[in-house]
């Protein structure tokens, strides 16, 4: 492997881990606004204490 | 996807453990004090907050009505007692690994949590961030307390997250002066603009129980967030030593 093609793959690799990470960041920001900004009723109502216990805006 | 399959993984467990703990935190010290002030809802208005906001305006009345509050109205509710607790412990866990992704998710992009005693530094700037900055402008709520428009509540509590997080990365992972200027302006700057009040701040509710309700609410997230933050510590470094022994990169 010349130096180029080295580094290259190097890049390749750190830009693979940052954007696995920020699937998993973007997963978890679907799951709280999911949990805590839903507007479905069910979701809302099987969620209330907790919404309240963890001081989201609710109703 | 070995690195997502790992952060996965990690913030899994940590969301479980964290959120077991948070459940047996509310079942104690917060869920009563919600169940008490429910009593002063009934006693307001038939049970409705579309009703008890009737000074607010029109636009408040629908909001209310539409995200609804009746509890045994037409919408589906769980049954008071067991299965409300089981749901509450449902939320607790499925958020805790949400709040878990995105802690590993961030620690990750920072170098990790190396240690227990970073986690609790990990968690403490999640609580900073998730409870005590949006909980200045906006504090827990009781039911059957008066609060402004949902909609813009919930704009402002994801701008309010979003700048106090910025401004925390600015000033611990920048290393000049300015960008920690910058960062401070930025975590002010919500509180400025200011939080949306209600038009009345009337309530039945006791002063003294919403009192007590905002120092259960933020003591039982701070316990909640140092939880994560070590229990993402511990399960990162049983992971480097255990699952990922052969010599691939760090683990995520």
């Amino acid at each position: 492997m010349t130096p180029a093609s080295t580094t290259h793959s190097v890049d390749a690799s750190t830009q693979s881990r940052a954007l696995q990470l920020a699937l998993a960041g973007l997963l978890g920001l679907f799951i709280i606004g999911f949990m805590g900004f839903s507007h479905i009723e069910a979701v809302h109502n099987a969620g209330h204490d907790y919404r309240h216990s963890m001081a989201f805006p609710c109703h | 996807m070995n690195i997502f399959r790992n952060v996965v993984f990690t913030a899994a467990l940590a969301g479980l453990l964290a959120g077991i703990v948070m459940t047996v935190l509310q079942a104690g010290y917060t869920v009563p004090l919600i169940l008490q002030a429910e009593t002063f809802e009934g006693a307001e208005a038939p049970h409705s907050h579309a009703a008890t906001s009737g000074e607010v305006g029109e636009a408040a009345v629908d909001d209310h009505a539409a995200a609804g509050h009746s509890h045994g109205g037409e919408a589906w509710a769980p049954a008071d007692g067991f299965e409300r607790l089981a749901y509450t412990a449902l939320a607790n866990i499925v958020t805790g690994i949400g709040f878990a992704l995105l802690l590993v998710a961030a620690s990750e992009l920072a170098g990790g949590i190396a240690n227990w005693r970073q986690g609790l530094i990990w968690g403490f700037a999640g609580f900073a961030v998730f409870t005590l900055a949006p909980g200045l402008g906006l504090p827990p709520e009781l039911p059957a307390m008066p609060a402004a428009e949902l909609i813009a509540r919930q704009v402002w509590w994801i701008g309010t997250v979003a700048a106090t997080a910025g401004g925390l990365a600015l000033i611990a992972f920048r290393a000049t002066p300015l960008w920690a200027l910058i960062g401070v302006v930025l975590i002010a700057a919500p509180h400025i603009i200011g939080a949306p009040q209600p038009v009345s701040h009337d309530t039945p509710v006791p002063a003294d129980l919403h009192r007590r309700f905002v120092v259960a609410v933020t003591i039982t997230n701070l316990v909640f967030w140092l939880a994560l933050g070590v229990a993402v510590a511990l399960l990162r470094t049983r992971f480097a030593a255990g699952l990922s022994a052969k010599p691939q990169r760090r683990l995520a």
